[in-house]
């Protein structure tokens, strides 16, 4: 078991025929993820490595039953391609593309209440059940599959987290990468709330960082819903008020937002918080040392 | 992005929104010229610099007189204006923007922005202008109004009923600040602005509703569809070294006072490392994430952007290689190495794609720079520079 994706999962690529879309494609399709096509407007007819490639998604869902897209689409058309595929009742989406403006992503999150679609991004590395599928950017090979669920704002953190529990051996169920902009699909609580009902999910890591308040909605719900141990990390203590760190989304505006906060709000939820990045791995060992 | 008071109001200007009338001054000469167009006095003599708390540093001054004018343009020009937003240092005044003074009669607040949690544009009104808005919201947060606008819907008019009404305007004063409002909001879609502030808005003697100051940033992500705003961009205004860096496609944040430089992979991982300096006893000098699609040479450019930072005392690099292949990377410090002198101990740690490559690469250098293991021994060894 395992969330959201796994065998399957038949995986569209919108801009497949783009040069990241199509090495990670590949890439996806050597981890063993079932993709069954690809859609580039004007490119029908044409194949990626014996993928076949369509104008529209509609007919990728029509004529190879996708049931999965992912999106690599430059940041001008990304909205545009998010909504076709909510259109096209696609039931999850992936967009990795990173600079979609905020206005383009506000509409987007409006539209996707009540539909058939949950969206994972943007501005993240995707999603991975280790062993089965992965949709995204990740190195499959420092995966491996077992207990544990990870979920985090930025991708190289996540890969850090799954680095780090790995010298201990422990694998993971599924790893969600929700991305680092201020308005995206999934958030935290959706995650957390999927690997509480998900048996084969024993513990999770949850990766936050500076921004918003999504790190103390999470703790929240954490509080009242969440049986399993969590390792909690924040990034950004060190930092200043009013920069956004890199992510469009990693900004404390005024007093709120901050790393201190955040950890505060985790702690008191009774996640085990670590405050410095390397010993991730030896706590999350203690920690979860009963249920693994 | 982020742009001067007087820019700000040339946008409300081409939208119908009123403002005092006024002009940008780049000397007292011209302020003068100014003013004596305006046939006016008072009028106002404004700093220009991108951070607020302009007028408690003394960069707004009141002229009753043409030689008040001299006088003032004279003082603020040149000066460093230090407020809350500028840090210790200050920032040099180059800019003036020179005004009508107005009668006012009551001083509101209002803003617009996107807000990430409801992904709506949220309106903020409040009675309480002039004031500092964090402020109100702490001690009386009852003083603000909000409404959020769906931006699929658009803003409907009993928004702009709920505001006007919530602000106690009189009737002749609704009339003013309902297309007002409505044109604010259209900016806000159109230009992808980030936030629109004016505080304050103020209603005049004669009831005319008028935005005495403005606040305006953008979507940094939007902007290849805003060519005009980009020209609004001064470059003066930022940090050189950030500008530098933005030169290569670089994302490089200064900080101050610190004295451990480092160069990340990944946004989360360039905090988090920043964050592991600063426990292991060192100042993190710099934010620097070299992206997932990083070149050997966007590596050598961000290595000397660091370097050139002389309160740096050493250099962290931390590289979890997903897109990024470590051998990528060590060939980029390598060359960097040749091209730049390193006289401050290097500490790298590699791991993920290529990472055995990427050591071959650094062993076979020949350069003086410590491997670590992982993050914590990586963080033992950026102590012992901090410390030496």
């Amino acid at each position: 078991m395992s969330i959201w994706v796994d065998n399957n999962t038949k995986l569209v690529v919108q801009g497949i025929t783009g040069r990241e879309g199509q090495f990670h494609t590949l890439q996806c399709k050597a981890y063993g993820t079932n993709v069954v096509a690809g859609v580039t407007p004007g490119k029908a007819g044409q194949n990626v490595e014996g993928i076949p490639v369509f104008n529209t998604v509609a007919q990728a869902v029509k004529e190879a039953g996708a049931n999965a897209s992912m999106v690599f689409v430059p940041p001008p058309f990304c909205a545009d391609a998010i909504l076709e595929s909510i259109d096209a009742e696609i039931p999850l989406i992936v967009a990795i593309t990173e600079g979609i403006p905020v206005m383009d992503m506000m509409k987007v999150k409006n539209y996707l209440k009540g539909s058939k679609s949950r969206l994972i991004g943007p501005n993240c590395p995707g999603i991975i059940t280790p062993g089965q599928a992965k949709i995204g950017i990740m190195p499959g090979p420092i995966h491996k599959p077992g207990p544990v669920g990870i979920v985090s704002r930025s991708g190289t953190l996540t890969y850090e987290a799954v680095y780090q529990i790995m010298r201990f051996g422990v694998g993971q169920s599924t790893c969600v990468g929700i991305g680092g902009d201020p308005v995206n699909g999934t958030n935290f609580i959706d995650c957390l709330s999927a690997f509480q009902n998900d048996p084969e999910t024993k513990a999770i890591i949850m990766v936050g960082e500076i921004g918003g308040s999504a790190e103390e909605e999470a703790a929240d719900f954490i509080k009242q819903n969440v049986t399993k141990p969590v390792v909690g990390f924040v990034a950004g203590a060190t930092a200043p008020p009013g920069r956004r760190m890199g992510h469009a989304g990693a900004i404390i505006s005024g007093s709120s937002g901050t790393a201190q906060g955040k950890m505060a709000a985790m702690k008191a939820a009774g996640i085990a918080v670590v405050e410095n990045l390397g010993l991730l791995g030896d706590v999350a060992q203690e920690v979860f040392k009963d249920v693994i | 992005m982020k742009i001067h008071e007087y820019q700000a109001k040339e946008l409300f200007q081409k939208y119908g929104v009123p403002t005092p009338r006024g002009k940008a001054a780049f000397a007292v000469d011209e302020a003068k010229a100014i003013a004596k167009e305006l046939g006016t006095l008072p009028v106002v003599v404004k700093a220009q610099i991108h951070a607020g708390g302009r007028g408690k540093g003394g960069g707004v001054k009141i002229a009753k007189t043409e030689a008040e004018v001299e006088q003032y343009a004279n003082q603020i020009l040149g000066m460093t204006l230090v407020t809350h937003q500028t840090g210790p240092e200050g920032r040099l005044v180059k800019r003036l923007l020179v005004e009508e003074g107005l009668p006012i009669e009551k001083e509101l607040y209002l803003s617009l922005l996107p807000d990430r949690d409801t992904a709506s544009i949220v309106i903020m009104a409040s009675e309480a202008g002039g004031m500092d808005i964090e402020e109100v919201a702490e001690a009386t947060p009852e003083k603000i109004i909000k409404v959020f606008v769906n931006p699929l819907l658009g803003f409907q008019a009993y928004e702009a009923r709920q505001l006007a009404y919530g602000l106690n305007m009189e009737p002749e004063v609704v009339k003013a600040f309902i297309p007002m409002i409505n044109k604010l909001y259209k900016l806000t879609v159109e230009y992808d602005c980030s936030l629109v502030e004016i505080n304050p808005l103020v209603i005049l003697s004669d009831k005319r509703v008028v935005a005495l100051d403005a606040k305006v940033t953008f979507d940094d992500n939007a902007m290849y569809r805003h060519k005009d705003i980009q020209a609004y961009r001064d470059l003066e205004e930022e940090d050189p070294f950030e500008v530098e860096a933005s030169k290569y496609n670089i994302n490089y944040i200064k900080l101050p006072g610190g004295n451990i430089g480092n160069m990340v992979n990944g946004a989360g991982l360039a905090m988090a490392t920043m964050d592991v300096i600063q426990l292991a006893g060192g100042q993190p000098a710099n934010f620097l994430d070299v992206g997932g699609g990083a070149s050997a040479e966007q590596v050598e450019n961000g290595l000397r952007i660091i370097l050139s930072d002389s309160a740096v005392k050493g250099v962290l690099i931390n590289i979890f290689g997903g897109i990024l292949r470590c051998d990528i990377l060590a060939t980029g410090v390598v060359q960097a190495a040749k091209n730049v002198e390193i006289k401050v101990p290097l500490i790298i740690r590699m791991e993920g794609t290529n990472v055995d490559q990427g050591r071959k690469i650094l062993e076979e250098s020949g350069l003086k720079i410590t491997v670590a293991k992982d993050l914590a021994d990586a963080a033992q060894k950026v102590s012992a520079v901090a410390k030496a």
